[in-house]
C-alpha cells in the first residue's frame, strides 16, 4: 500500500478512535483505554493487508478498505423475540447472551439453566466487576502487533462474552452466543470480542453463531479468547450465517496448557467474504486439539479458512479437517500452517483438507505449510479437490435413486463428516437442515442420517 | 426379455465389444466366460447404463423397449439390477436409508406403496440371515470398511431386496471362497424363477457348479465366439480360453 493511503486509512480510522473515546474514555479502566490506543497505533501502522502479503495472497480485502467501514452505532433496534424464535439457529435450547449489532441486550437474552459455578456475563461487565481476571488475560494471547484485524478489533471491540468456568468445574449445557446484526446504518462495524477462561481441570461447550435480522453490507470483525488451563476440556462452534453482502473476518486465538484438549469447528454458511482464522498454540506437554471446519458456498462467496497450529511443547496432538463444497462461481482457501517448535518433540499432527467443486467456476486454492524444528515428530498433511465420484453417482443411480437426489445424497454425505463432529444436538441439528435445504431434492435425503 | 443386436461399443477410443447378439428370455440363466479384457464387464456396465461407454451402433431391447435411451435408474425401476464387480464404497450413506431409498424408487416404478423404515426392516431381517449378513451391517455406512466378500454378498443381498426381472452378475464370483460363494449361490437359486432372468459373468467355471446355467457364451475380443449349454463351461475349465482363440483368430482369417 502506498503510504498516502496508509496515511488516508489511519487518519479515518484515527478520527473515528477519537470519537470512540470521547465517549467511552469515562466509563471504562484506564488499561483499557491504553490498550485499544496501543492497538489503534498497530493498526494504523499496518493498514489493511494488501498486495505482496503472503498470509493475504488469495483474499483480497481492498473492498474492506475502499468501503470505509465505521463503528456501528450502538442503540438496540427495536428486535423482538418473536423476529428470532423462528430463525435457524438463534435458539440451540441452552443458555444463550443476545448482542444486537454488538451490544448486549438483556431483554432478549436466556441464561437460565446455569448454574452459579460458571461465571457467564457480558465482556463490558466483566472489565467492570472483574476488573483484574479480565486485564490479565483480555489480549494476553491474540496480539494486535502483528495483525492488523486484531489491532482493529482490540482499538474498536464492543462486548462479548466472557466466560470463566472455575477449576474443576464442569458446565453441562453449551453456552451460546449469539450476535445479530441489523444494521440500518451504512458501511456499519461490528466488533464482538470474547474470552473464553477454562480453568484447570473444567469443562465447557461454547457456541457462538453470527445471524444477519437485514440485508445489506457490513463488517463483522471479531476475536475471541480462549485459554484453557490444565486438563481442560473446551469445545467451541463458532456458525456464521452472514448476510450475503457481509463481510466476517473472524479470529479464534486458542492457548493450551498441559494436557488441555480444545476442539474448534466452524461452518460458514453466509457471507460475502469470510475469513475464518484459527491459531493454537499448544503450550503445555500432552495437549490436544482438534480444527474442523465446513464450508458450504454459492454465488461468488469467498472463504479463506487460515489455520496456525504450534506445537511448543511435546506429546501434543493436533488434528484438523477442513472441507468445503462450492458451487457457482464461489471461491476458497485453506492455509493451514503448522509448527513445531524446537524440543517438541513426539509431536502428533494431521492436517486434511477436501474439497468439493460442484461447478467448473468454483475455485479452491489449499496450501499446507510445515515448519519443523524438532526431529522426533510426525506431521502429516493432505488436501484433494473434486468432482463428485463418478463410481458413486453410478452406484447409487443402478439402484434406481435418480440422478439429482445421488447427486444430493453424496454432497449430503461428504459434508456429514464434519456435522457429525458436532456434540451440540440441536445445533447438529440444523446444520442438518440447512444442508437439506440448500441441496436440491435435499428433503428425500433427509432420512438418510 | 432382453434383446441385445450387433451391439457394439468404445471406451475411450478404443473398440470393445465388436457385434455382440445374445438374447435372453425370462426364466433363464445365461453365463458369459471370457479371459481377462474380452470385454464381459463393458457388456455388464453397458446394460446397466454406464455413460463413459460410446455405443457405436447396435440396439438393445429389454421387454420390447430400447434399453440404450433410457437413464440407469430407469432401467433399475423397470427391473434390471447390476451386481457390481467392484461394488463402491460411499461414506456417510447408511446401507438401510441406500436400500430403502432404491427399494422404494423400485416400488413406486411398479405403483407399489412405499415402505416406511419398520416395514422395511421386517422385510430384509429374512434376506440378511439367508445370506449371513450379520445386522449391524446394515446399519454401516454402503460398502464402507467392509470386506470383499462383504461386498459381494452385500451386492447379492441388495439384489434379494430389489427383486429384479433380469439381473446381471459382474464377477461377482471373484475373490470369494467356497462358503462365501455358496452364500451368493444360495442367494441367486432362490431367486431363480420363471419369470426372472439371469446373466452371470465370470471368469472361472467354480461359480456354475452352483449356479446352473441354461447357456454358456464365450466372450473373446469383443465378439461371442462360441455359445454351448453347461458342457461348454466344463469344457473351458479342462482345456481353457487358447483352443477358442486359435479358432477365433483361425476364422478372422
Amino acid at each position: 500500500m502506498t503510504i498516502e493511503a496508509l496515511d488516508k486509512e489511519a487518519s479515518l480510522y484515527r478520527s473515528e478512535f477519537d470519537r470512540l473515546m470521547e465517549r467511552i474514555r469515562k466509563e471504562e479502566p484506564k488499561w483499557l483505554s491504553e490498550l485499544r490506543e496501543s492497538a489503534l497505533k498497530s493498526f494504523c501502522g499496518m493498514g489493511f493487508p494488501g498486495d505482496g502479503q503472503e498470509e493475504w495472497k488469495y483474499t483480497d480485502v481492498s473492498a474492506l478498505r475502499e468501503t470505509h467501514f465505521r463503528p456501528v452505532r450502538e442503540q438496540e433496534k427495536e428486535v423482538t423475540a418473536e423476529a428470532i424464535s423462528g430463525r435457524a439457529f438463534a435458539d440451540l435450547g441452552c443458555p444463550t447472551m443476545v448482542f444486537v449489532n454488538g451490544r448486549f441486550s438483556e431483554r432478549l437474552s436466556r441464561m437460565e439453566g446455569l448454574n452459579g459455578s460458571v461465571q457467564v456475563k457480558s465482556l463490558s461487565s466483566a472489565v467492570r466487576e472483574d476488573g483484574e481476571v479480565v486485564r490479565g488475560a483480555l489480549a494476553r494471547h491474540a496480539r494486535h502487533e502483528q495483525h492488523p484485524f486484531v489491532a482493529l478489533n482490540t482499538a474498536f471491540m464492543q462486548d462479548g462474552i466472557f466466560i470463566r468456568v472455575p477449576k474443576g468445574r464442569v458446565v453441562e449445557q453449551p453456552i451460546h452466543f449469539l450476535s445479530l446484526t441489523a444494521a440500518s446504518q451504512e458501511a456499519a462495524m461490528v466488533s464482538p470480542r470474547n474470552l473464553v477462561l477454562a480453568e484447570a481441570g473444567s469443562q465447557v461447550t461454547v457456541v457462538e453463531s453470527y445471524l444477519s435480522l437485514t440485508e445489506g453490507s457490513y463488517f463483522t470483525n471479531l476475536v475471541t479468547e480462549i485459554a484453557a488451563g490444565d486438563n481442560a476440556v473446551v469445545n467451541h462452534y463458532k456458525l456464521h450465517q452472514e448476510s450475503r453482502q457481509a463481510f466476517h473476518i473472524a479470529t479464534l486465538q486458542i492457548h493450551q496448557q498441559r494436557n488441555s484438549n480444545v476442539r474448534a469447528l466452524n461452518a460458514t454458511l453466509g457471507g460475502a467474504l469470510t475469513r475464518n482464522e484459527v491459531n493454537a498454540v499448544l503450550d503445555g506437554e500432552g495437549a490436544e486439539c482438534g480444527l474442523d471446519g465446513l464450508f458450504v458456498l454459492s454465488g461468488t462467496q469467498h472463504v479463506d479458512n487460515h489455520t496456525r497450529l504450534e506445537h511448543a511443547k511435546p506429546h501434543c496432538d493436533s488434528r484438523e479437517l477442513f472441507k468445503g463444497i462450492l458451487d457457482d462461481h464461489s471461491t476458497g482457501v485453506f492455509h493451514g500452517r503448522i509448527v513445531v517448535h524446537p524440543g517438541a518433540q513426539k509431536t502428533d499432527s494431521k492436517q486434511t483438507n477436501n474439497n468439493l467443486l460442484l461447478s467448473n467456476d468454483a475455485l479452491i486454492n489449499t496450501k499446507p505449510q510445515l515448519e519443523i524444528y524438532a526431529d522426533d515428530v510426525k506431521c502429516t498433511h493432505g488436501a484433494t479437490i473434486g468432482q463428485l465420484d463418478e463410481n458413486a453417482l453410478f452406484y447409487l443411480r443402478s439402484r434406481g435413486i435418480e440422478e439429482s437426489t445421488a447427486r444430493s445424497l453424496l454432497v449430503y454425505a461428504f459434508a456429514s463428516e464434519i456435522v457429525n463432529r458436532v456434540t451440540v444436538e440441536k445445533l447438529r441439528n440444523e446444520l442438518d437442515d440447512y444442508l437439506f435445504a440448500w441441496l436440491p431434492g435435499g428433503e428425500l435425503i433427509r432420512e438418510a442420517v | 426379455m432382453l434383446e441385445i443386436q450387433k451391439l457394439c461399443v468404445k471406451a475411450e477410443g478404443k473398440e470393445i465389444l465388436k457385434g455382440i447378439d445374445l438374447t435372453v428370455l425370462p426364466g433363464e440363466v445365461h453365463s458369459i466366460m471370457g479371459p481377462n479384457g474380452s470385454g464381459k464387464s463393458t457388456l455388464a456396465q453397458v446394460l446397466a447404463g454406464r455413460e463413459s461407454y460410446e455405443i457405436t451402433s447396435g440396439k438393445v431391447l429389454y421387454e420390447g423397449e430400447d434399453l440404450l435411451e433410457m437413464a440407469p435408474e430407469e432401467r433399475a425401476q423397470k427391473g434390471i439390477f447390476l451386481a457390481f464387480q467392484y461394488p463402491v464404497e460411499i461414506p456417510g450413506v447408511s446401507n438401510t436409508y441406500f436400500l430403502r431409498a432404491a427399494l422404494n424408487a423400485v416400488r413406486k416404478s411398479r405403483g407399489l406403496d412405499e415402505v416406511d423404515a419398520m416395514q422395511f426392516l421386517n422385510m430384509v431381517r429374512e434376506k440378511m440371515k439367508l445370506l449371513k449378513i450379520d445386522e449391524s451391517l446394515i446399519g454401516r455406512p454402503v460398502n464402507e470398511g467392509f470386506s470383499g466378500g462383504e461386498k459381494k454378498r452385500n451386492e447379492i443381498f441388495q439384489m434379494a431386496v430389489l427383486e429384479p426381472k433380469l439381473a446381471v452378475l459382474d464377477e461377482t464370483d471373484s475373490g470369494l471362497d467356497i462358503d462365501a460363494l455358496k452364500v451368493v449361490a444360495d442367494g441367486v437359486n432362490t431367486l431363480r424363477s420363471k419369470e426372472r432372468a439371469f446373466i452371470v459373468v465370470t471368469h472361472y467355471q467354480r461359480l456354475l457348479n452352483y449356479i446352473v446355467p441354461d447357456c454358456v457364451h464365450v466372450l473373446h475380443d469383443g465378439r461371442i465366439v462360441k455359445s454351448g449349454d453347461k458342457e461348454l463351461a466344463r469344457e473351458l475349465e479342462e482345456r481353457g480360453y487358447g483352443w477358442l482363440e486359435e479358432k477365433a483368430a483361425a476364422e478372422a482369417r
